[in-house]
């Protein structure tokens, strides 16, 4: 048989349903009697609603109800509520609107719901929708973070003055002030880091069924996390209690955290359910999701380094605004506060840090967690003022990263920003990419490439991300309001296969695959007789669900211990059979023995025996084998690397080719190399988008101007190299697998690593900076204006 | 509402549509072939690609009624009845071409119709440029890419 345990490039279990078009996305589900459900939104920034018209909508056909803000605040159902709090510099809590489930009195962005049309189809829904009438009266509106902090600018919330949700800050300021008082020199970016729109290929679903003889509320939905989903949905929105709350997440085509959050669609399909006593779906169309899908980044930062005369960095200042939205997404404030500056250590050993952030809300969609969250900020942030202190300087790109760097025996190394790293070796990463990467053949590739008529520059850079969020007490006394730990159950079936539960959810990471191979590693169980279960609350103890690479970091150390608890039982079971002593018995291969001897009982005796309790130590043990675990993380997880990017850019149209892509990531143990490399390739191709391509636009009025595949610029093949990735891994010191995580990793260090290149490449024309989308628009305009013009953006 | 006859994955349906109701609605929704997806509204993603005699073809871009008298193949007619998988699923599969699977119907559909364009051999900037139509947001196409150019010699019997 086929080595399947840890290490092995196993295919993945789940391709087979997927490659003929079986899988089971939520929009593939119908319920008998269902109907559909069209949201009519805000075409509207900001405006005040003064009435809403439902009658003609109501009698178009096959229409069965039309619901509005009014219908829902007449329920009694709450706001959709926010899962992190943060606290300002003077220790007030962050302010925190009301997020109706259908706006109510007023409209705050473009795709704000505002009134539901329930139909027979959807067709019929959409037609009927269009009937709707609203009558408004337009406010001004704050579109950027600019214009929502400008004198007298419009108020999104009436409630929230200068439309500040918090003024966070983390370090501290005098010291740090001191530390630059004194430096050598100070070396200083304004930067900003473009909003994005997550896109994941399936857009959001969701479909309610309410049992009327049960009482019970089912709601399928496209969710990283289901969970979370009924207890955030259950409890605070439309109070329903857990029994009876079912939340399926079957087959979701792809997440990048834009659907970790507790969407109202959810909150309407499963209260529209109930009211019309039929199943009702709603999917969206792409342009709805452009608008009412959490947005992610969207900052604008000033960074400064103070460093002496070799380039050692003494301190690091920065001060960043981060842009909300009209109101806050479920796990938003902490995304650009204790994921972002508290990363602001990145790989060097800077000694003292204070970051302030301004958290703003705008007219614009809710800005959440989208795939790196706060850590694709803060890298690009500091890898690209590690590249200006090269500039300024006149030292080496690569020397000033080499003698700042936290060396590897320094582990476990606190950082002056809360964090304490556990292991790492950045200088093995780096040195093996340069060589993967052959930087130093560089200037001849350079060279041939200026005789084609190319500018051609590489890019550097050195991240450090963190993840397996998180310990849960850690997380709740940074203002949390959830555990954070993560749930398996492990079945051992009466004939020996395994079924696992887990609380984590796939949607792309090939958990099917890879969570069945630990069960092969722990258990000697074949491959083909386990099967990984995820996605339902009616299956799943609980389960925290996956974000933040914490599946196989916090999920898997779940399985881990829950079949330690099995082998434990096992071992029980039989020294009863093997009339030995429990201390006596070993596990390993599938296989039970007595030390020293050659007795030995398979797994599935064990499990035949445990269910058939015949010749049982029945006094002492129960029946069955079948155990849980929740597993609570004793740390994040640090994994890091470096990434190395080459471009060209052609000087006629200003465009840029990656032309190759190198990354050696460090993310711990590695199950299945396949998959790591595959998710490392996807996310340096988000990354490669957001540096390239990708920009979420308004205009000043607050329309969003990328409001569709063909506004905002999606990857495509021919926009992406091949994109080289290896591993040089530490082990994670404090989970029982040693794995720290990979699927962020390449949307985290990848964009600085393209920026760092294009400046290279257009170092003769005094390109210090440039932010992103570094379009060919942009570059062309600089390379027309010639040599040394500083370029501005 | 007219009636439209066409021949699905080898068999015969005759379906009542809207004049406005999409091919692909009819494939999800009155023939619960739900393989072939909706992934954008602007003909943009790929995700809903089919053939239709033979050709590929975006069918949320494409009238039922359009569709009338062809014979339409999706993701759920490529593998034999045994359950043997087209090359292009095979190697797919092979070089972990699919993530979260939503694109993969659509893009398995349009690189089989790519590779049968390019009998003689096929680059990779060829595969890249083909792409042109499928938008796939979890792999980043390395491959995809991979996955089609091993699939050609299969495909054109070279292997």
């Amino acid at each position: 048989m086929a080595f399947e345990g840890i290490g092995a490039s196993v295919r993945r279990k789940e391709d087979a349903r997927f490659l003929n078009g079986r899988g089971n996305y939520t929009d593939d589900i119908n319920r008998p009697g269902q109907l559909h459900a069209y949201v009519k939104r805000s075409d509207r920034p900001h405006a005040k609603i003064n009435s809403i018209d439902t009658a003609a909508a109501s009698k178009a056909p096959g229409v069965v109800a039309v619901f509005t803000g009014a219908d829902i605040a007449a329920e009694n159902i709450g706001g959709l509520p926010c899962g992190w709090q943060i606290h300002n510099k003077d220790g007030s809590p962050m302010a925190e609107p009301p997020h109706p489930v259908i706006a109510v009195g007023k409209v705050r962005h473009v795709g704000d719901p505002i009134a539901v049309v329930i139909a027979e189809t959807k067709q019929q829904a959409k037609d009927a929708a269009e009937l709707v009438a609203i009558d408004y009266t337009d406010l001004p509106a704050a579109a950027s973070l600019a214009a929502a902090l400008a004198p007298g600018a419009a108020t999104v919330h009436d409630d929230v003055p200068g439309n500040i949700c918090y003024d966070w800050h983390i370090g501290d300021k005098a010291i740090v002030d001191g530390v630059f008082a004194n430096a050598h020199k100070v070396v200083r970016l304004d930067l900003t880091n473009n909003r994005l729109i997550p896109n994941a290929m399936e857009p959001r679903a969701a479909v309610g069924d309410y049992d009327v003889n049960s009482g019970e509320y089912t709601l399928y939905t496209t969710s990283q996390n289901p969970h979370v989903i009924r207890l955030l949905m259950g409890a605070f929105v439309l109070h329903i209690p857990e029994n009876k709350l079912r939340v399926v997440a079957p087959d979701v085509g792809g997440g990048f955290g834009s659907k970790i959050y507790h969407y109202a669609e959810e909150a309407i399909v499963t209260w529209a359910s109930a009211k019309v006593r039929r199943p009702v779906k709603w999917t969206a169309e792409r342009t709805e999701s452009f608008m009412s899908d959490a947005h992610g980044r969207d900052h604008v930062s000033t960074a400064e380094m103070a460093i002496d005369a070799q380039g050692t960095f003494l301190g690091l200042r920065v001060s960043t605004q981060a842009n909300m939205g009209a109101y806050l997404s479920t796990f938003a404030p902490c995304v650009p506060t204790y994921l972002y500056a508290t990363l602001l250590a990145g790989t060097y050993k800077t000694p003292v840090i204070y970051c302030e952030v301004k958290a703003v809300f705008t007219n614009t969609v809710p800005v959440d967690a989208y795939r790196g969250a706060g850590r694709p900020e803060a890298t690009f942030l500091l890898e690209r003022l590690v590249d200006a202190v090269a500039y300024d300087t006149g030292i080496d790109r690569v020397d000033i990263r080499r003698r700042n760097f936290i060396p590897a025996d320094a582990f476990p190394y606190q950082t002056p920003v809360a964090l304490q790293y556990d292991s790492g070796d950045y200088q093995t990463t780096l040195a093996v990419a340069l060589k993967n990467a052959d930087w130093a053949g560089f200037e001849a590739r350079r060279t041939a490439a200026k005789a084609r008529g190319k500018l051609r520059g590489i890019g550097i850079s050195t991240y450090l991300e963190a993840c397996g969020i998180a310990p849960s007490a850690v997380a709740g006394s940074l203002g949390a309001r959830a555990g954070l730990y993560e749930v398996a159950n492990i079945r051992v079936h009466p004939t020996g296969s395994v079924t696992v539960f887990t609380g984590s959810h796939s949607h792309g990471q090939g958990h099917e695959t890879t969570f069945a191979q630990l069960v092969v590693d722990q258990l000697g169980v074949p491959l083909d007789q386990i099967d990984v279960v995820h996605g339902d609350t009616a299956k799943i103890p609980f389960g925290m669900g996956t974000y933040g690479s914490r599946s196989l970091a916090v999920g898997g150390s779940a399985m881990v211990k829950a079949m330690d608890k099995i082998i434990a039982k096992g071992k029980k079971i039989a020294a009863h059979l093997m009339e030995a002593s429990v201390e006596d018995i070993e596990f390993a291969n599938n296989t039970f023995t007595v030390a020293g001897t050659d007795k030995s009982k398979t797994l599935t005796d064990i499990s035949l025996t445990a269910y058939v309790p015949h010749n049982y130590p029945i006094d002492e043990l129960e029946p069955g084998l079948d155990e849980t675990a929740f597993y609570d993380p004793k740390n994040f997880t640090f994994p890091g690397g470096c990434h190395i990017s080459e471009v060209e850019i052609d000087p006629d149209t200003g465009t840029v080719a990656v032309v190759n892509f190198t990354a050696v990531d460090d993310v711990g143990r590695v199950i299945n190399p396949m998959i790591v490399e595959g998710q490392v390739q996807g996310g340096i191709a988000q990354g490669i988008g957001q540096a390239l391509l990708e920009a979420a636009i308004y205009d000043e009025s607050g329309q969003l101007i990328s409001g569709s595949m063909m506004d905002y610029t999606m990857p495509r093949a021919d926009n992406l190299p091949n994109i080289h990735v290896a591993t040089e891994n530490t082990m994670c010191t404090h989970n029982p697998l040693g794995s720290k995580g990979c699927g962020e990793v390449g949307a985290i260090g990848s964009p600085p690593a393209v920026i760092n290149a294009i400046c290279d490449a257009l170092k003769d024309y005094g390109v210090r900076h440039m932010n992103m989308p570094a379009t060919s628009g942009k570059i062309w305009s600089i390379i027309n204006a010639g040599p040394s013009k500083m370029a501005a953006d | 509402m007219p009636q439209v006859t066409l021949t699905v994955n080898g068999k015969q349906h005759t379906v009542e549509v809207e004049n406005r109701t999409l091919l692909v609605e009819v494939l999800r929704e009155k023939l619960a072939l739900t393989g072939t997806h909706v992934g954008c509204d602007t003909s943009q993603c790929g995700a809903c690609v089919v053939h239709v005699d033979g050709i590929s073809a975006k069918s949320c871009t494409m009238l039922a009624v359009q569709a009338a008298g062809t014979s339409v193949t999706t993701i759920e007619g490529l593998a034999k009845p045994d359950g043997t998988l087209h090359p292009m699923q095979e190697m797919f599969r092979e070089h972990h071409a699919l993530q979260c699977g939503f694109c993969t119907p659509g893009m398995v559909m349009s690189a089989i119709d790519l590779v049968n364009n390019h009998p003689g051999g096929i680059t990779e900037q060829e595969i890249r440029d083909g792409l042109e139509g499928n938008l796939c947001r979890c792999t980043g196409y390395h491959n995809i890419v991979k996955a089609i150019a091993a699939a050609h010699p299969l495909m054109h019997g070279k292997a």
